[in-house]
């Protein structure tokens, strides 16, 4: 059962990519001016369809063979995560048809579930907290929330790609390219992990912890940075020595391989640009050149309003609910309930802006950005660095 | 107060934009005279907007700024991200110096953190003050919108002034030649689609989803709520909150009950998964961090009791069982409003020690010494003239500054004790201290020994104990908020106006969101009719280059 549902998600994958390359083709076709629809993003649509339901498969033969909902680590939360932004998007694209939307969510979805990849794939058993019903009523309800807003986000970049002027360098070009950046990043952080994983690389090394204790640290890519008075084990000897060692409060682990990704995704932008020889977001524009952009930033609200409600639902009522029965209070100012509320606050600044204010097109577009940017700040860097409660989500 | 009368004959509160009842634009300057109508909050007459110059006033329009409310949940957002950098003290490992801590294991950046106070940041006064100044803007906000809001909507005529009309945002006009024809299909049309139809010589204003319109109210009634359940836990006696540890085998008052209720722990178990005996699916992941290493269940298995009679100092309570449970994470006890939690424990706590009065040198024994840690006795008769005396006892046992044995607490993690051991040989008794693994002889060779012989231990249930009154005022906060919001969020307010005028038809349509929508509704709604399916005037003014305005606006 196990077996067949990492099968199925492999699918799943397959077919997203697949499907990304239906809706570049759709955008070429010409015809669609007039339809509206042509056969290109049918194949697409289809194909989105049934990778999901593929997916779909994965999760339910997952939940069977584990006896729990798979939501309970962070491989299983960000691949729902994913699964929920396909299924989002394709919602989404049957209220408003439009293709180009599939050429960036999709792309978005594969690369939310290949870095999913990237962490312990095993079926965990759970721990004490997670054993409850709100484990699945509270986390799939939040990361469909999450899922909803990230669409905002997709609509959101494809008007700033259609809108901001590259014809000379900004303050816009620059922003933007900072986000073609983060997302080249981590593509270059799968491609790194992927490669390292698949050459089997491995690093032992002893080091002295903050509380001056002894401990082992297994680096499973060559250690540019080694942890404090690091020293390569008997078994590792011959394995690259780090070019400098951290102090104990750092941890050096996590701090190399983030190394390793911004040097793979600077490596590959500097590649893009140097075959493209314009910006990223530049050799974009002329695919998004026929995008209607009023219809671009309503979807972008649109997403918004349909996933605040979701998200507040999931992550903050239902949260503090289970809260107050696993950790005997509704409220506790974790590092991730905090995040939640940060989340909920950034979006109920956009909604006031732009329903008061009349923030509308390119700024409401900016904000979508900043929005998805808050919840991969909380979804990557809340579990993998600041911990707390929720810590066990990054093991 | 003055009013404006408007030329239909309505009477409008100063300030109006544009006359409740027929949308003729009021107050104009020359140059918006071309503009589309600003339509949010239906060119109401806002306090806010209409009075200034009393402090009130003044207080009053600040807080009602929308610019003020999202700049304020700004800063909020900023504070709160700040607090998460360094963890916040009440997270910090127990018993170590917070001043000392954040310098230890941040550095300079930790020291600043701390003398900024921003270790207690979410309980310090100015974040408080934020929170409470976004509660009083919410409720500023809501009045000075709503009530002009609800007036509007309630006066608004069917018959608008052509002004009105030619300055929607949709706007169309068509000549047909069957008028009567044309605007009854229109009607069915309309109705079919589930609009409010209400007529006025010949004109049609047609209205669905008002209500969505009071959703931004009801969601800020909801966190008005919700802020005041949470101001409530300031009031004493509204919430308890208190720890308790509880041995195997003991029966204790449960703290914060008053002498109320009373708790047995009959065991508390601890399981890890192991491999072999848990699903086989988790072998891998049991691998990773070690068989026996992932906990599966904390609990405690309890009794509950209840006092009866009143409390009488000084005398055993007469109890009365109530029930058996076993807590669990997640699966607290709750009787009476009192929650009681699972949330720590401690295994192997020494509770008896015994020892055998021995002879070293033959190794005889001459009885058995059982030592209860928490409640020792003074003296242990064992007969025939022997006799142990505890001179002192050392529950938790180290060496002072000064070389001299002290105790750091009163629970038995490390027992020690000074015996005086008599037999009838020795009849002024030998001095001997003993502590695990160690034997002292203060007063030189001694003939006899306490040799150990044998630890029982208990576990001990770190548990919660709680009760929490404003539980459902919170509840109730977020409820009427999440209303608030899918009333506001999921449904829209749209109007149209179809007026004969001058032979013509002209139709107008508006709507607080979701534009899109609305066109496809009305081109199903016209589709048929011959009517001209309405222009977005707004494209055109964006198209002029005149675009920035906003007219799409909720609320």
């Amino acid at each position: 059962m196990a077996q067949l549902s990492s099968t199925l998600l492999y699918i799943a994958f397959i077919l997203y990519l697949i499907g990304t390359f239906f809706f570049g083709g759709a955008i070429r076709d010409k015809r669609k001016e007039r339809t509206g629809k042509n056969r290109w993003s049918q194949l697409g649509i289809t194909t989105a369809i049934i990778g999901f339901l593929s997916q779909l498969g994965y999760f339910i033969t997952r939940w069977i063979a584990a006896g729990h909902a798979p939501v309970s680590n962070l491989f299983e939360f960000t691949t729902f995560f994913g699964m929920m932004l396909v299924a989002a998007f394709i919602i989404i694209y049957f209220i408003y048809k439009i293709s180009i939307l599939g050429l960036f969510a999709l792309p978005v979805a594969l690369l939310v579930i290949a870095y999913a990849s990237m962490f312990p794939r095993e079926i965990t058993p759970l721990i004490p907290a997670l054993q409850s019903d709100w484990l699945q009523i509270h986390v799939t309800t939040a990361a469909t929330g999450e899922a909803i807003l990230a669409v905002s986000f997709v609509a959101g970049l494809i008007y700033l790609i259609r809108v901001v002027d590259q014809s000379k360098p900004s303050k816009r070009t620059f922003w933007l390219e900072v986000v073609m950046f983060c997302l080249i990043t981590t593509l270059g952080f799968v491609l790194v992990s992927t490669s390292f994983g698949l050459a089997d690389y491995e690093a032992k090394f002893t080091w002295i912890d903050k509380n001056k204790q002894q401990a082992e640290v297994v680096y499973d890519m060559p250690a540019l940075v080694g942890p404090h008075e690091g020293k390569l084990t008997k078994e590792s000897a011959g394995r690259f020595e780090p070019l400098v060692y951290m102090p104990a409060i750092i941890n050096a682990k996590k701090l190399n391989t983030v190394i390793w990704s911004l040097i793979g995704g600077i490596v590959l932008y500097v590649l893009f640009r140097l075959v493209l020889r314009k910006r990223i977001a530049a050799a974009l524009q002329p695919l998004v050149k026929n995008v209607n952009l009023d219809l671009t930033d309503e979807i972008s609200y649109r997403a918004v309003a349909i996933g605040f409600p979701v998200f507040t639902l999931g992550a903050l009522i239902f949260a503090m609910i289970w809260a107050q029965i696993a950790w005997t209070r509704f409220w506790g100012w974790d590092p991730k309930e905090v995040w939640a509320l940060i989340t909920w606050l950034f979006y109920a600044a956009f909604l006031h802006l732009r329903l008061s204010k009349g923030w509308h097109g390119e700024k409401s577009a900016w904000l979508a950005v900043i929005g998805f940017a808050i919840i991969m700040f909380n979804l990557v860097a809340v579990n993998l660095v600041i911990a707390g409660l929720h810590s066990y989500a990054g093991t | 107060m003055e009013h404006v009368k408007c030329e239909c004959g309505h009477v409008n509160p100063h300030g109006t934009a544009f006359c409740e009842s027929c949308g003729k634009p009021l107050e104009e300057h020359s140059e918006t005279k071309k503009q589309l109508l600003d339509m949010r909050y239906e060119g109401s007459a806002r306090r806010s907007q209409t009075y200034n110059k009393t402090i009130i006033d003044k207080i009053w329009a600040f807080f009602s700024s929308v610019k003020v409310g999202v700049t304020l949940i700004v800063i909020t957002l900023i504070a709160s991200a700040i607090g998460t950098i360094f963890p916040q003290e009440m997270y910090l490992p127990p018993n170590v110096s917070p001043a000392e801590y954040y310098a230890d294991q941040y550095g300079w950046l930790g020291k600043l953190y701390y003398q900024l106070g921003f270790n207690n940041l979410y309980g310090s006064w100015w974040y408080m003050l934020l929170i409470a100044s976004i509660g009083v803007s919410l409720v500023i906000c809501s009045l000075d919108r709503v009530i002009p809001l609800y007036r509007a909507l309630k006066q608004q005529g069917v018959t608008r002034h052509p002004n009105f009309l030619r300055r929607q945002r949709l706007f169309s006009v068509s000549q047909v030649a069957d008028m009567d024809g044309v605007l009854k299909r229109v009607k069915e049309n309309l109705a079919e689609r589930r609009y409010h139809i209400r007529e006025e010589n010949g004109n049609i204003l047609a209205e669905k989803g008002r209500f969505s319109r009071w959703g931004p109210y009801v969601n800020h009634i909801g966190l008005i709520i919700f802020l005041i359940g949470a101001m409530l836990r300031f009031v004493p006696g509204m919430y308890v909150d208190e720890v308790m540890w509880i041995r195997e085998g003991e029966t204790k008052e449960i703290p914060g009950t008053h002498g109320k209720y009373f708790l047995k722990s009959e065991k508390f178990i601890f399981e890890t998964y192991q491999k072999g005996k848990d699903n086989e699916v988790f072998n891998a992941a049991i691998d990773r961090v070690g068989n026996g290493m992932v906990a599966k269940n904390y609990q405690t298995n309890v009794v509950l009791y209840k006092r009866i009679g009143p409390v009488i100092a000084g005398e055993e309570p007469k109890l009365k069982k109530i029930k058996e449970y076993k807590i669990r994470v997640n699966e607290p006890l709750k009787y009476d409003h009192y929650a009681l939690y699972q949330v720590d424990f401690k295994q192997n706590e020494p509770y008896k020690m015994a020892f055998q009065l021995m002879d070293k040198t033959s190794g005889k024994t001459f009885g058995t010494v059982d030592i209860n840690l928490h409640n020792p006795e003074a003296s242990y008769n064992l007969g025939h003239g022997y006799r142990v005396e505890l001179l002192s006892y050392f529950p938790d046992f180290y060496f002072d500054e000064d070389g001299n044995p002290a105790t750091k607490s009163k629970i038995p993690n490390n027992p020690a004790f000074v015996f005086k051991m008599f037999a009838p040989d020795k009849p002024k008794g030998e001095v001997s201290f003993v502590a695990i693994q160690q034997t002292i002889e203060p007063f030189g060779n001694n003939k006899y020994k306490m040799a150990f012989a044998g630890l029982e231990t208990r576990n001990v249930s770190g548990l919660t104990v709680r009760r929490d009154f404003t539980l459902w005022i919170l509840g109730l906060g977020g409820a009427v908020f999440m209303i608030g919001l899918i009333q506001g969020m999921y449904w829209n307010h749209r109007r149209i106006w179809v007026q004969r005028i001058n032979g013509e038809v002209w139709l107008a349509a508006h709507t607080n969101k979701n534009w899109f929508g609305l066109k496809n509704e009305i081109r199903r709604i016209l589709d048929g009719t011959g009517l001209a399916m309405p222009v977005d005037q707004a494209d055109r003014e964006k198209n002029a280059g005149q675009g920035g305005q906003a007219h799409g606006a909720a609320q």
